[in-house]
């Protein structure tokens, strides 16, 4: 059987600062919807697009996982 | 574990150079709903709305008002048309990846299987495909609107700070390409692989929030994508001038 840790390693690496990316952005939008509650319906489409640029860094390395 | 989704589109069948992918077959399909759609609401439009009509313009109005507010003045409607088309076509060819049955139908080749039907965003040369038409309609529609002079302006100068700041641009117009095909199909191959995998663990019930995450990815990936379209192109046909008077106002 053949052992191998490159494809944890490529998304254990390269998943950790998007993670981050992601939770900055989502405690900025949980702070700014704290402090103006009404703007909600402003926020979330924008922070969902800025999840999804962040995300994206992430994505290219589970390709790369997947495909080692 | 065995994951069944392979990275590049399995073929159906070869005619001679030709090669139907099972990708191509669902992006027909795709198109023959867009266009048939769109046919059925031609024949039935009028001028007060039914539910459906409401629908349709109410999205067509929002992403008009979201252009607008972007592009501004009468660049809108060609910019406009452009990333709504992207917008719908990728958002129907990302959702038509989730239809129960789509993956799993398919016949036997050497022991595995190989689907009638994929989902077009999962195969790179599709997205890819799109970054390019992308990439080079902004192309064409700055150099309609700017002028060579204008354009080229963009890339090359006398100045040496400037050429090396033009030398990060044209990097940038090939970059640009390669992360608009990879985001798309990134996300899209990855969510099909997730489903696959979670399905393997347990069949019911558990791949529904799943499913509903992948819902949501694929609404916002084809959001992205025409969002970037509209960006990038209302950046570049953008004369230096303006884009100077409009940081002066703020």
């Amino acid at each position: 059987m053949t052992f191998s840790i490159s494809g944890g390693l490529i998304i254990a690496i390269g998943g950790q600062m998007a993670a981050l990316a992601i939770g900055l952005i989502g405690a900025k939008a949980m702070e700014a919807i704290g402090r103006n509650p009404e703007a909600f319906g402003r926020i979330l489409p924008a922070m969902l697009v800025g999840m999804a640029f962040a995300e994206a860094i992430a994505i290219y390395s589970l390709i790369f996982a997947f495909l080692k | 574990m065995l994951i069944m989704v392979s990275f590049a589109a399995e073929p159906i069948i070869r005619f001679g150079f030709f090669t139907i992918t099972n990708s191509f077959l669902d992006v027909l399909l795709v198109d023959t709903a867009i266009i048939g759609i769109i046919w059925g609401f031609n024949k039935k439009a009028s001028l007060i709305p039914g539910a459906f009509q409401n629908f349709i313009e109410m999205i067509v109005e929002t992403f008009y008002n979201l252009t607008e507010s972007v592009a501004g003045g009468e660049r809108t409607p060609a910019i406009f048309s452009l990333s709504l088309s992207f917008f719908i076509f990728i958002l129907f060819a990302n959702w038509s990846g989730l239809i129960p049955g789509l993956n799993s139908v398919g016949f036997y080749r050497n022991h595995e299987l190989v689907p009638f039907l994929r989902a077009g965003t999962s195969d790179l040369n599709v997205t890819l495909a799109l970054a390019l038409v992308s990439a080079i309609a902004t192309h064409i529609y700055s150099l309609k609107t700017i002028g060579i002079k204008s354009y080229l302006g963009r890339y090359f100068s006398l100045n040496p700070i400037n050429l090396y700041v033009g030398l990060l641009e044209l990097v940038s117009e090939v970059t640009k390409v390669i992360s608009l095909s990879f985001r798309l199909f990134g996300n899209i191959f990855a969510g099909e692989i997730v489903l696959a995998t979670i399905s393997t663990i347990f069949a019911f019930v558990f791949p529904l929030p799943f499913l509903l995450l992948e819902i949501v990815v694929g609404f916002i990936q084809a959001l992205v994508f025409a969002m970037l379209t509209l960006a990038f192109m209302a950046i570049l046909s953008a004369p230096h001038q303006m884009q100077a008077k409009e940081v002066n106002h703020a």
